[in-house]
């Protein structure tokens, strides 16, 4: 009997830990020590849709965001909103699209992607390391490179913040991990320091982006495992009550 | 003429229903009146909880129906509709994804407490049917809900799968052709998976439900002693060792679910996409016949199947020996009942060489799970194809190692500490 119980308390924590593990990875991130994903900080949210509207909304659409949603999770009014996100004739209830014509698949290879789902699609830790490995690559039509996605036919577009860098060959030391990939060779208007907390804004919003309802799905489950919490010992004492007479 | 109406002879509004309709008397012969063995274990939750998940699974559906719009032009963003736009949507389809992978948690455990207390043994060998056969649809309504949204490891999970049928000789490509409505997994394929996800699968799972229940409470439940508790009755014909369902196992079942809920709210709440698991990455891209995923897996509940799959060499070239292998993994289960000669039914009575043999099943099992959702690699098929062995002998030698096992005697009443 209690061997028994001992399987099932084995076999549940097995299914749940291998089940969970691999989220607690992907958002523990020692490979990333800059980059953790937080989308309960708005002031952050709101500096990345700031970035994502001034450098990336010319090409990317968030084509499943509508503006007033985004403003409406991001503590803006619609004023605010006015003011400082939208750049074109677009209206508050309108998702974002994005001016690039269809012609401009011929301009880089490839068109554009939506971006609205790819911090789900590819992680978010991708986005962040996709952000900070571009560099010089003279065989590439455009002069840039990228480690996450070689071949990469977007250019540098952040080139002005972050300047640009080389690849360091021969610098992936055994165990990977630490090692210097990338040397700064012309400066940019940002520091590196500060370049990574542009590059964490950005993907944060992009998750966010990603999954709206993202905080809403954290808070309210703190509200219903609460609940939970207070309603077992109620079930449980019940449940006592009513087996105190079966011997 | 064997009915006699309201045969309780209740008065009033009950009594007016009860001349016509057998409501008193349902209520009686399967809850208040139902007596169910008093030494059930943590083994026995499981079955109210599938229960539980079937209904989440129906209304969680009925609702995402009402948003989600089939169609390979539609699918996708109508998914991202409910995500955005749909008031609560987003928990809904959480509910219903994470629903799914809860469902196969708790039918693996329920089917495992049956392994463990001979629960398919006579008389409840029509029990053991009708819940393999409920396993069979289930495998069936998750494979056509997860092609649902249109993702691209939907859309390649549908070409795999589909080409299943292609293995068959002769008629094997056309086939094909014919189950899709096309020449690749397209609209009409998407349609089609839609309709038997939403209509008929669920309506034979559920008849299947109430076949399994209704076959449950004419022969009365198995306990972790494997006795059976109608051999010992009082005066009124009521088992020593059974007590009313209601209330006693109602309100211990609301325990159990209210444990299972907290897992399962944490992760709808916390983790919905499971790490990978629950919803996959490539799931978050469209469909796109050009751009195929990294690793088409199948979901993690099919894992073990797919390595049986992938594990048994092709012969002249064909995949059939792997198909048929892997379909003999799902049929074996249906025969346990008659593979199984021991003399006891639970595990506590039994010698060496079942638990030596389910402990292996056991492991057999979760390797099998694990290595079908990993790429292939020569260590992964080596483990597969061991376990693959294992897991057949599991089921095909029963019939020697329970004949040649050794058993103790089995108590007349059944065991139980009062708590």
């Amino acid at each position: 009997m209690k061997l028994i119980k001992a399987a099932a308390a084995l076999l549940i924590g097995l299914a749940t830990g291998v089940l969970t593990a691999p989220a607690a990875l992907a958002s523990g991130g020692g490979d990333h020590p800059y980059f953790r994903v937080d989308t309960g900080n708005l002031a952050g949210l709101q500096r990345g849709a700031r970035d994502f509207m001034s450098y990336c909304a010319g090409c990317h659409s968030l084509k499943y965001l509508r503006y007033n949603r985004m403003a409406a999770d991001l503590g803006l009014s619609e004023e605010q909103l006015k003011a400082n996100l939208m750049f074109t004739s677009d209206k508050p209830g309108d998702t974002i699209a994005t001016a690039m014509p269809n012609e401009s698949a011929d301009w880089f290879g490839a068109q554009p992607p939506d971006l609205s789902l790819t911090a789900r699609a590819r992680g978010p830790e991708w986005v962040s390391d996709y952000l900070q490995s571009f560099y010089l690559d003279p065989s590439r039509p455009l002069g840039v490179n990228n480690t996450v996605l070689p071949g990469a036919s977007m250019p540098h577009v952040l080139w002005e913040l972050q300047g640009f860098q080389a690849k360091v060959e021969h610098a992936a030391a055994a165990d990977g991990h630490g090692a210097k990939k990338f040397e700064l060779v012309q400066k940019g208007k940002l520091s590196e320091e500060e370049y990574k907390k542009f590059v964490a804004d950005l993907t944060n919003f992009l998750v966010y982006a990603a999954e709206p309802a993202r905080n809403k799905r954290i808070s309210t489950g703190w509200n219903v495992l609460i609940f939970l919490f207070i309603l077992f010992p109620i079930v449980y004492l019940l449940k006592k009550e009513y087996w105190k007479d079966i011997h | 003429m064997g009915i006699v109406a309201n045969p309780y002879k209740t008065t009033g509004f009950m009594g007016w229903i009860d001349d016509r309709f057998p409501a008193t008397k349902m209520w009686r012969d399967h809850l208040s009146e139902y007596y169910a063995p008093k030494n059930f274990n943590f083994w026995y939750y499981f079955g109210s909880l599938a229960l539980l998940v079937l209904v989440n699974q129906l209304v969680t559906g009925i609702v995402l129906t009402m948003h989600y719009k089939p169609g390979a032009e539609t699918a996708f963003d109508s998914v991202e509709y409910i995500m955005r736009d749909v008031e609560w949507g987003w928990l809904i389809r959480y509910m219903h994804s994470t629903g799914a992978s809860a469902f196969f948690i708790v039918v693996f455990l329920h089917m495992y407490r049956g392994l463990l207390y001979g629960s398919y043994q006579k008389p409840r060998e029509l029990i053991w049917i009708f819940g393999s056969l409920i396993f069979l649809v289930l495998m069936a309504e998750a494979f056509c809900g997860y092609v649902l949204p249109w993702g691209n490891m939907s859309y390649w999970g549908a070409q795999v799968i589909i080409n299943l049928f292609g293995t068959i000789p002769v008629i094997g490509p056309d086939m094909v052709v014919w189950i899709q409505g096309d020449y690749s997994p397209a609209d009409a394929t998407l349609n089609r998976l839609f309709s038997l996800h939403v209509i008929a699968l669920p309506f034979v799972l559920v008849g299947l439900v109430l076949a399994h229940i209704i076959a449950l409470h004419e022969v009365g439940s198995n306990n972790p002693d494997g006795v059976e508790i109608k051999k010992y009755k009082d005066a009124n014909g009521i088992p020593l060792d059974g007590i009313p369902f209601h209330p006693y196992y109602t309100v211990k079942d609301i325990v159990g679910v209210v444990v299972f809920l907290m897992i399962f709210c944490a992760l709808i709440f916390w983790a919905p996409d499971g790490g990978g698991y629950f919803l996959e990455k490539p799931n978050f891209i469209p469909a796109s016949n050009i751009s195929t995923p990294e690793h088409i897996t199948p979901a993690w509940y099919f894992g073990s199947f797919y390595a049986i799959l992938r594990a048994t060499p092709p012969l002249f070239g064909s995949a059939l020996p792997g198909v048929i292998a892997m379909f003999g993994a799902v049929l074996v289960i249906f025969f346990v009942p008659w593979l199984d000669r021991s003399p006891v039914k639970s595990i506590r009575y039994r010698g060496p060489y079942y638990k030596i043999a389910l402990a292996l099943f056991t492991l057999a099992f979760i390797a099998l799970s694990y290595y079908g959702m990993q790429p292939p690699s020569d260590f992964g098929t080596l483990i597969s194809r061991i376990g693959m062995a294992v897991y057949f002998a599991f089921f095909l030698l029963m019939p020697i190692y329970t004949k040649l096992d050794s058993y103790k005697t089995v108590p007349e009443r059944v065991t139980h500490e009062a708590h």
